[in-house]
């Protein structure tokens, strides 16, 4: 049921502490997290707004750095690296999926794509080669022209889980991917998070709100003032009680 | 490869931007294009000026008498100064810097009169020894100038300016024609074109010997003036050279060497650098204005380069996230920057030279202004300037850029 149990973690938090300075008051985001994820785990995460969800997918991400505690990801661990450093491990390791997608605007789509790679100093031709079987994986080929404003917000997703996984990453993060969309599209979008899950492997971590996203994760990891309230959560437990805390 | 690569990208966000990208652009352009025609227009006043000097010997030093006004070794002061050619003599003698030198004795218009048969008229009557000729340019229309043999011999010769020949001789030709100068006969030996711009009063000289000049209108051995050549002396040597004659007169004649009024000497060189000076100046202006003038338009391209990563705070948040290095976010800026001042900076290079170019060709060269250009030299200059000050123009905004936190920059508010 829970594979981090079994094989060596991707993801291994001991002790995450976080706190945000504002003004003279001091605020304690995360209060000692401790988190295993494992390899091919796809988990969500929830909690209410000021939970702290947000803050850990950004240590997660190497966009910010824990006061304390341990991060290992992949067994390597992430501590006290400049930027330069921060950028090349997200490059090698992680791929992102925000709640408005990101695209940059003056980019065609398969442009967009391309982009991880051009900072890995993939050739051009070799870019443009990969970002189109990515958006063939994706199944906008078709769309690799048009530029972000053209495209249905559900192909922006789509568009925008292909940039996360052209430069074959270890960890898919997705901050609300669903959060911009309908219905119909988010079970589109999820349906290929699902898939990039089952078939490549990958592990994904999904930061939602939405009781029926969670739902279609192997496991549910429920955030609350800055503490892990629970990290075997059932999923299927979220769709019987929808008036739980969160939200 | 890579740099190419990076290139790609740099050309890429500033096409897909076009807009913005002239708009930043024209503070530059005009900045340089500013620059280019105020250094052109500058260039015009000098080679006007210098177009003037031209036709006069620069390095000329002039001596004639005065009155002191200060007491010396017992003498009282008001002493006039009478110069005369045993002080030539010593100049000759004491300076070693002097290339070409003659004395002068002249009378003025309204002392003078000329006429050849029934025609009359006011002309300065000058004698001069031949060396006058290097002193200032003249250029002979007709026969000769005075020569050696007319000053040893105190022959009454005379050499006229075009105008006096057409007054008094109209369709005669002069030469060998005897006129009269108050009186006396002088054969006209030569017709000359006085090439000054001292003046329009100097045009109707008359030139004789001046051996002849102090005998015929009784100076014996006075001169109004010494005039000397000083070769191609630099300016020091000729205030040196300028010292030296103050010091031999003013041991021959017994008066303070300090006196500013004993005798007056005139530097036509120390004039020259002096004008020159005054151009200096005006180009050291002229690249202050220009280079505020640049310094604005890099201000200009700084902001908006700020205001534009302001605006793409989440595009290069993304780009961060996906990999890029501050490093490369920060170049990319700088490039930017860079691509737009170098481009646009050159568009208004390129402008200010047609138009200096077009100004030369139809604006006809006169003694104020003349042939406005710019050299291959500062257009250089202004070139290294363009991409310095780019470079510059995108540095804080780079640095802003790659200061960016890709959390804040992709929070959704």
């Amino acid at each position: 049921m829970h594979p981090g149990n079994f094989v060596p973690p991707m993801i291994r938090l001991t002790g995450i502490r976080k706190s945000y300075r504002t003004g003279s008051n001091v605020l304690q985001v995360l209060k000692g997290i401790d988190l295993h994820i494992g390899r091919g785990e796809l988990v969500s995460i929830m909690g209410s707004s000021g939970s702290g969800k947000s803050t850990l997918l950004n240590i997660l991400g190497i966009l910010d750095n824990a006061d304390s505690g341990e991060y290992l990801l992949d067994g390597l661990e992430i501590k006290g690296q400049n930027e330069t450093k921060a950028a090349e491990l997200r490059s090698k390791y992680l791929g992102f999926v925000f709640q408005s997608f990101n695209l940059i605007s003056f980019k065609n789509a398969m442009e967009n794509v391309a982009l991880p790679l051009y900072y890995q100093g993939v050739p051009r031709k070799k870019r443009t080669e990969m970002a189109l079987a990515m958006l063939e994986k994706v199944g906008l080929k078709e769309w690799a022209h048009h530029l972000p404003n053209e495209l249905s917000g559900g192909q922006k997703q789509r568009v925008a889980i292909a940039r996360a996984l052209v430069a074959d990453p270890k960890v898919i993060l997705a901050d609300e991917p669903t959060g911009a969309l309908d219905t119909q599209t988010s079970q589109e979008v999820m349906d290929l998070l699902l898939h990039v899950n089952r078939e490549l492997g990958l592990t994904v971590v999904i930061v939602t709100h939405e009781h029926d996203i969670a739902a279609m994760t192997q496991r549910v990891i429920r955030l609350k003032d800055g503490r892990i309230e629970d990290a075997h959560g059932d999923p299927k437990a979220m769709l019987s009680n929808p008036t739980s805390d969160v939200r | 490869m890579f740099d190419r690569e990076k290139w790609g990208e740099v050309f890429e966000s500033i096409g897909k931007n076009k807009l913005r990208a002239v708009l930043t652009g024209v503070s530059v352009f005009t900045g340089i294009f500013m620059l280019i025609m105020l250094l052109g227009m500058g260039r015009g006043l000098r080679n006007g000026f210098e177009h003037g000097f031209r036709k006069n010997a620069k390095n000329v030093i002039s001596v004639r008498g005065g009155s002191t006004t200060k007491p010396w070794k017992g003498m009282p002061p008001n002493r006039s100064i009478q110069l005369d050619n045993a002080d030539l003599q010593a100049i000759r003698r004491g300076v070693s810097q002097v290339q070409y030198s003659s004395g002068e004795y002249s009378l003025w218009r309204g002392e003078s009169v000329l006429n050849f048969e029934e025609k009359y008229g006011n002309y300065g009557i000058t004698g001069i020894e031949p060396d006058y000729w290097h002193v200032e340019t003249q250029i002979m229309l007709q026969g000769r100038y005075i020569n050696e043999p007319d000053q040893q011999e105190g022959r009454k010769v005379i050499v006229i300016a075009d105008d006096a020949r057409d007054k008094l001789f109209g369709s005669i030709d002069p030469i060998h024609q005897w006129l009269q100068v108050n009186g006396v006969p002088f054969e006209v030996v030569g017709v000359y074109k006085f090439e000054s711009n001292q003046g329009q009063n100097q045009r109707s000289k008359v030139f004789i010997p001046l051996s002849t000049a102090q005998r015929v209108f009784g100076a014996y051995r006075d001169l109004d003036r010494v005039y000397m050549t000083l070769g191609d002396a630099s300016v020091p040597e000729a205030v040196k050279a300028a010292q030296r004659v103050i010091s031999i007169l003013s041991a021959r004649h017994n008066f303070d060497p300090t006196d500013p009024r004993a005798v007056w000497v005139e530097n036509r060189l120390e004039n020259y650098v002096k004008f020159a000076g005054i151009f200096w100046a005006i180009n050291v202006f002229i690249w202050i204005m220009g280079i505020g003038t640049i310094i604005a338009g890099i201000m200009g391209v700084s902001n908006i380069m700020l205001i534009v990563v302001k605006e793409r705070t989440r595009e290069i948040g993304v780009r961060k996230a996906i990999g890029a290095t501050p490093a490369s976010v920060m170049g990319q800026i700088m490039m930017e920057a860079l691509v737009i001042t170098a481009l646009a900076g050159y568009g208004g290079l390129l402008l200010g030279i047609a138009t200096l170019e077009s100004i030369a060709t139809l604006l006809p060269g006169g003694p104020m202004f003349r042939e406005p250009e710019v050299n291959i030299g500062i257009a250089i200059q202004a070139l290294v300037l363009l991409i310095f000050t780019g470079t510059l123009a995108g540095l804080i905004p780079a640095r802003h850029a790659a200061r960016i936190r890709p959390i804040e920059a992709l929070r959704d508010e």
